[in-house]
């Protein structure tokens, strides 16, 4: 059980971190960006294919990965949604618009092949591949009866460490000031002298960034990698996590990662693993319906 | 362009070797008809993939274990898909927007990862076999549906309820201050949605050999709002030619079938950006001004038009 804890506090840090980037831009651009799921996915395939197809070491790999993701973010920002800004359409138009970003960008890595055009990016279709193991040194510890092993605390410790520097930035620095700004009124930040759509950029970059983290961390500790991990694994739990924490409150989110983590757990444990999976809809479901503005109401109200 | 060339010269034998693909429009025209009607009164539910499992699993759950004609079978099907609707309704439309759509998506995983994957009756994860499955024949019923449903569809935006629809749709509070029932004008288009789509999903089960769980996730929702947007919603006209359009297009341009979801992709953002109204509907391209561009006519029309 205490074992079945621990594994759910890895999990849950998976969570946070995808939910994070999520809530950002819903918080600041009022927009559900679908095509998170599929930049996850591409951190992982991305990282993937840098170690195990180009020989790169593991931590440059990582760090490729993550400002790839990054930039993919800012072609979210400029592809599906400003256009959209300009026009003035209904957020839903953007909620379809990165829908079809995420189907592109599944797609080509699902067809990829050695002999397609997207051969250095991917070779194996939609089946899924396990991360090179003596690509990352993975010392087991063993304390008090529990087994953790290297990369899953790696998981935690970059989690932690990511959430009270972004803490940190959205409290006191310019930039976290400006996203607060924007996220509270869009059209006083601008009479305020802040430039939204610089903003909208970067906020796109910060959260595809950390999506794409969420995802090769993923990838490299808890699961083999596919084209469909964004799509089955993280996708619509992420919704649920959002949800649960309150939509756009990035402390509900890390709060909301976690206990997802936990609910999942505990289904399987009393349940099964048939369950388990059904678990995060019906919370999504119940908090909808019954709590609104998520579990933990107003005191996270203030967004982000 | 061959597609197109037997199409005309040689009709017969074009629906005899297309016939599944033939079968399968009419069943993605119906699911995108099932959607239209809820965006039509403003609403974007994605709850129709879960729909259409209830219809289908209905009416093969009783093929396998009860005598009773398949027509009854199928009825009991989108009968118990409505019902589902008005009770999974009753809570989710007090939702707008974005949490409308959310809540629909966890209804739709919820009912596959959490019922339909876990009582036995349903075959759990192995899905089951449809013992009355006929794909020739079930072509029929298919083909015969879809006038039938679009014309009923087309009829009803004309009707009261259609216009009290179209006036949710373009501002909820003016509507209700209307004296509309917005609450039992959502309900109805929610519950006609869902009985189109737990037929749809009734007659799929006739053409496939099979029921498999995993065709009723959120995949499958989201490529049904791919023929509505793409199509239009202006009128029910849209949608089924967004269904035709889409499903069509992998075996007109067979090059890029395997590519069918970039290429859906990028039909979908075109369309999203520069013809919101859809391929069908009227008015010509939306232009976004770039930002040197001094605002033009259109631009100034806008707030105008917003109410």
């Amino acid at each position: 059980m205490a074992q079945q804890l621990l594994n759910a506090i890895f999990i849950g840090s998976i969570y946070a971190l995808f939910a994070v980037g999520y809530t950002l831009v819903f918080g600041v651009l009022d927009v559900l960006n679908l095509a998170h799921s599929a930049v996850f996915m591409l951190g992982a395939v991305i990282t993937y294919s840098l170690v195990a197809l180009h020989g790169v070491p593991f931590l440059p790999a990582a760090v490729i990965a993550v400002l790839v993701c990054g930039l993919l973010g800012l072609l979210i920002e400029f592809v599906a949604l400003r256009p959209l800004r300009r026009r003035n359409a209904p957020p839903i138009s953007a909620l379809i618009s990165t829908i079809g970003l995420a189907l592109i960008f599944v797609a080509i890595v699902e067809q990829a092949t050695p002999s397609s055009f997207f051969h250095w990016l991917w070779q194996d279709g939609a089946n899924s591949v396990r991360f090179p193991s003596n690509a990352v040194p993975n010392p087991t510890f063993h304390v008090l009866g529990l087994t953790i092993e290297g990369t899953k605390l790696l998981i935690l410790i970059t989690t932690v460490v990511l959430m009270l520097v972004l803490g940190y930035v959205i409290r006191f620095t310019q930039l976290g000031r400006a996203l607060r700004a924007v996220a509270e009124n869009r059209r006083a930040a601008t009479l305020l002298g802040i430039q939204v759509d610089r903003i909208f950029a970067s906020t796109l970059f910060l959260s595809s960034a950390l999506g794409g983290l969420a995802g090769l961390l993923f990838g490299l500790a808890i699961s083999d990698i596919s084209p469909y991990i964004g799509r089955d694994q993280v996708e619509l739990k992420g919704l649920a996590v959002i949800v649960l924490g309150g939509m756009g409150s990035i402390p509900g989110a890390v709060l909301g990662g976690y206990l997802l983590g936990m609910i999942e757990v505990l289904a399987f444990v009393r349940f099964g693993s048939n369950i388990e999976a059904g678990v995060a809809f019906a919370a999504l479901f119940l908090v909808l319906v019954l709590r609104p503005q998520g579990l933990f109401g107003a005191r996270l109200r203030e967004r982000l | 362009m061959d597609f197109f060339i037997q199409l005309f010269t040689d009709p017969v034998g074009f629906y005899n070797q297309h016939e599944l693909l033939i079968a399968q429009i009419g069943i993605n025209a119906i699911l995108a008809i099932s959607l239209f009607v809820t965006f039509y009164s403003g609403q974007l539910t994605l709850a129709n993939a879960g729909f259409m499992a209830i219809g289908a699993y209905t009416t093969v759950i009783l093929s396998l274990y009860l005598p009773t004609p398949l027509p009854v079978n199928m009825l009991i099907g989108v009968l118990l898909a409505g019902l589902v609707g008005v009770i999974v309704g009753l809570p989710v439309l007090r939702l707008r927007g974005v949490f409308l759509a959310i809540a629909t998506i966890g209804f739709v995983e919820a009912l596959r990862l959490g019922v339909i994957l876990n009582v036995p009756i349903t075959g759990e994860g192995q899905g089951l076999k449809n013992p009355t499955a006929d794909p020739l024949g079930g072509i029929v019923p298919i083909l015969i549906s879809l006038p039938v449903l679009a014309y009923l569809a087309w009829r009803l935006t004309r009707t009261r309820l259609g216009q009290a629809w179209a006036a949710i749709r373009e501002d909820e509070l003016a509507a209700s201050s209307n004296g509309i029932n917005v609450p039992l004008y959502k309900m109805i288009a929610f519950v006609i949605g869902a009985v189109i789509a737990g037929y749809a999903g009734a007659l799929e089960t006739h053409i496939n050999f099979f029921v498999d769980p995993g065709e009723y996730g959120v995949a499958r929702t989201i490529q049904i709002l791919t023929f509505a947007v793409v199509g239009g919603t202006t009128n029910v006209f849209g949608p089924v030619v967004g269904a035709v359009f889409l499903t069509a297009l992998p075996e007109i341009v067979r090059q890029f079938a395997s590519y069918r979801d970039v290429v859906n992709g990028i039909i979908l953002i075109l369309v999203i950006i520069f013809r919101p109204q859809g391929i069908v509907g009227r008015g010509g391209l939306a232009l976004i001004r770039p930002r040197w561009l001094p605002a033009g006519r259109s631009a100034r029309e806008r707030p105008a038009s917003a109410h």
